[in-house]
């Protein structure tokens, strides 16, 4: 048999393959991403898409779920959180075809904004939660998550970790199994959620979730590795194998892979094949409270904690009060954090603003966001997607409210735009905001690694697509003065912050210049060299933020294996030390 | 798990560790192992410290692992070795490129380069410096550092000999690039004393 390397995200895209799905929509977020990347490989008997937001993608593939066809919708944790609405509906509904929600977690916040469990979003819209361990479970257990949406009539929510999503382990492949797609008809009883109807799906989805925690009793998600009977661990997902490689070898554990709801009483009955009873999961104390209410007393959070990813040795220390054999070496590394990239269109932006001491800058969710890293340090505030429009609005009224005259600017991406930044520009017209809307249009989706988006003028499936042009959106919502602006000219990017201030009318700015990491463009690239006898060592070209330039023995020095010749730092330079190579 | 081995391959986002990964990875699926890697994506690549997991043997659990557990630390640039050391197993072995690429903090001028970097890693542990970064440009191609250090890590495992692996690196990397990965390769390997 073949075996694979895949990672849990390329074997829950196989997953759903071999399941039969027909209809896939999500918009990108790490650790989530490649789920869909994979998706197009098979597009010859499947439709997928990127969506605007993941509201959006949850509702068109519930949309297919009632029309018969089995449907996937993936995002990261906070999608699902944008997604909510949909999903608390969905449920009380119930499905046609099979509906999958994969969550992708982020503990550790390796690329996200906050660690939020959201196993709980499986308690609180009352739907079947899957966690696979490994790349094969996230195939196997996929085909099952379709099985039991249909019989249970319900979505599922099939989570993941960072650690799930992005580990490889070796699979073994299946093949596809076209899905008998159900007739469509009206249904106006089940699917039309007005209060009356709602009034009777709710007892139907309680009824839903006793026959699930029955089910999970015997079901194959959930199984006992019985060994001896000193030590029981319960455990899911990736802290399985972490609980594995840390307590002693003859340890029993009860795996689990259906965790909403939890199997009471195959809980119950390992509880007391066992002296000792550990429950060992990342995050929250969630599957712990609910057998610790169940009136099973276990072990777990105080000493486990609930902050950060887990690893084996973490379990060990914690557990067993074994530290690791660290040896102190003497150096210590300092830190590394991400930048901007050598050449970034966003650099000639947050550079302009970070000459401007009295300017408030709310930004957003994107590489942008390292536009708030020193030393360009040009940033208020990051929430969450969309939230640079209108946290800025908010600012500005505080602003207005209390007499302070001071310059807000609200600053977003292209790709957050079309997510969730048209509602805060209809927001900023709307309610008279004064402020500068900015979209840092590069033409991607950046930092999840380059995804197309309603403005890059390609569909995930490779297709030519409608590029909607953000200033015609902007001037329809009334924004009088659309100023598009190059970011690699400092000197057109400062002029246009300052028309834009000095507008009459309602202003925007769009600063557009595509990522230079996008593979489809040509792009312009040389080098930039220092004239050592002209530099006086000022640092002025430190302050744009590029990782290609240092200063070493009091004169500039940019690394030629990493400058792609943008010119900003020479533009800064007030010696004119700094020159480009023309190729 | 006593019979697994595991490897961090640390460095710098964009430095190709993950192809380097790929490689072994394919190699050691070849020889019968079961393997599980660990890799993490978004931000941090965006010039970031960046670390791989690689682990193999009979029956693997976890994909990654903790402080003090790793056999092999291979570090594509000298400061990232340091940071990582904690890894290591007391008696584990390190393969680190004679290489150093500034940090944004250090090239903000918040801080300074460490010295004694690979000093370090030599009075502690069993550790090969390669001059990845000189032999690749020897071999005409910086962008192929990461299969000299392949080369270097192999060696140092004493696993040169487990498969062929100039067959797994041809079948990995683009075809056009093929014959510049097998000159580092083999200048990787010979790079390590044995």
């Amino acid at each position: 048999m073949e075996r694979y390397l895949l990672s849990g995200n390329e074997a829950i895209s196989r997953g759903a393959y071999e399941a039969g799905v027909q209809v896939c929509s999500a918009y990108p977020g790490t650790p989530s991403t490649e789920i869909f990347e994979e998706l197009p490989r098979y597009k010859d008997v499947l439709y997928c898409e990127w969506a605007p937001n993941e509201k959006v993608a949850t509702e068109v593939a519930y949309g297919a779920s009632i029309a018969g066809v089995r449907s996937l919708c993936a995002m990261k944790h906070v999608g699902l959180n944008v997604a909510a609405d949909p999903v608390f509906t969905a449920a009380y509904n119930g499905v046609n075809g099979g509906f999958v929600i994969v969550s992708a977690d982020d503990p550790s916040m390796h690329s996200s904004q906050n660690e939020q469990d959201n196993r709980y979003y499986a308690r609180a819209a009352k739907i079947p939660m899957i966690e696979p361990s490994d790349s094969q479970e996230c195939l196997d257990f996929m085909k099952e998550a379709y099985e039991i949406s249909e019989r249970f009539d319900v979505p599922v929510l099939f989570r993941t970790t960072t650690r799930v999503a992005h580990s490889k382990s070796i699979v073994t492949l299946g093949e596809r199994k076209e899905h008998e797609v159900k007739p469509y008809e009206r249904n106006a009883r089940k699917y039309i959620a007005s209060p009356a109807n709602a009034y009777q799906n709710h007892p139907k989805l309680e009824r839903s979730m006793k026959e699930l925690e029955a089910f999970g009793n015997t079901s194959s998600l959930n199984r006992m590795e019985l060994k001896g009977t000193k030590i029981g661990v319960i455990s899911a997902s990736i802290a399985y194998h972490y609980a594995k490689d840390a307590f002693p070898e003859d340890t029993s554990f009860l795996k689990l892979g259906l965790t909403n709801p939890l199997p009471m009483d195959l809980i119950r009955s390992f509880a007391e094949k066992v002296d000792q009873l550990y429950v060992i999961e990342e995050l929250e104390g969630f599957m712990e409270e609910q057998i610790r209410a169940a009136g099973i007393p276990c072990i777990g959070k105080e000493l486990i904690g609930n902050m950060y990813e887990l690893n084996p040795q973490l379990i060990r220390e914690r557990v067993f009060k074994e530290t690791a054999p660290v040896t102190d070496i003497g150096v210590k590394a300092v830190s590394r954090p991400p930048a901007l990239c050598p050449g970034c269109p966003h650099r000639g932006f947050f550079y302009t603003m970070s000459r401007h001491k009295d300017f408030v800058v709310a930004g957003d969710i994107g590489c942008y966001t390292l536009g708030g890293s020193a030393p360009l340090s040009a940033l208020d505030s990051v929430i969450c997607m969309g939230a640079g429009f209108s946290a800025a609005m908010g600012m500005s009224k505080a602003f207005e409210q209390t007499g302070q005259k001071r310059k807000v600017f609200g600053v977003l991406g292209d790709s957050t735009f079309f997510h969730s930044g048209m509602t805060g520009a209809a927001e900023i017209i709307y309610n008279k905001g004064n402020l500068i809307p900015v979209v840092l249009d590069n033409h991607i989706t950046g930092m999840t690694g380059h995804q197309d988006n309603p403005g890059s003028g390609y569909t995930l499936q490779g297709d030519i697509a409608e590029s909607l042009k953000i200033e015609e959106i902007l001037a329809s919502y009334g924004f009088k003065n659309v100023i598009i602006v190059d970011p690699q000219d400092l000197k057109a990017m400062e002029q246009a912050v300052q028309d834009a201030l000095n507008s009459e009318v309602p202003a925007a700015i769009i600063v557009r210049r595509p990522c230079l990491l996008i593979k489809r463009i040509k792009h312009d690239i040389s080098k930039c060299v220092v004239d050592e006898d002209k530099c006086i060592g000022c640092r002025m070209c430190i302050g744009v933020g590029c990782p290609a330039i240092m200063v070493k023995d009091k004169k500039a020095h940019i690394d030629q294996n990493q400058c792609v010749g943008c010119t900003v730092c020479a533009q800064v330079c007030p010696k004119s030390a700094i020159s480009r190579k023309e190729n | 798990m006593s019979n697994v081995r595991s490897m961090l391959l640390v460095g710098v986002g964009g430095q190709g560790a993950i192809l380097t990964a790929k490689v072994l990875v394919a190699g050691l699926m070849e020889a019968g192992y079961d393997v599980k890697m660990s890799e993490v994506h978004g931000m941090s690549q965006r010039g970031g410290s960046v670390s791989t997991q690689v682990h193999w043997g009979e029956k693997v659990n976890s994909p990654v692992i903790g402080k003090g557990a790793a056999d092999l630390i291979v570090a594509f640039e000298k400061m990232e070795a340091v940071r990582y050391a904690d890894y290591l197993k007391p008696d584990g072995i390190v393969v680190v490129n004679d290489y150093e690429i500034a940090s944004s903090s250090i090239a903000a001028g918040l801080c300074e380069y460490p010295e004694g970097c690979l000093e370090a890693m030599q009075k502690n542990y069993k550790c090969y410096v390669v001059k990845a970064a000189e032999i690749a440009e020897s071999l005409g191609n910086t962008r192929c550092m990461n299969i000299v250090l392949f080369g270097s890590l192999v060696k140092a495992l004493g696993m040169d000999t487990m498969v062929d692996w100039e067959d797994v690196i041809s079948r990995t990397v683009p075809e056009k690039f093929r014959e510049l990965n097998l000159n580092a390769y083999r200048a990787g390997l010979s790079a390590v004393a044995s």
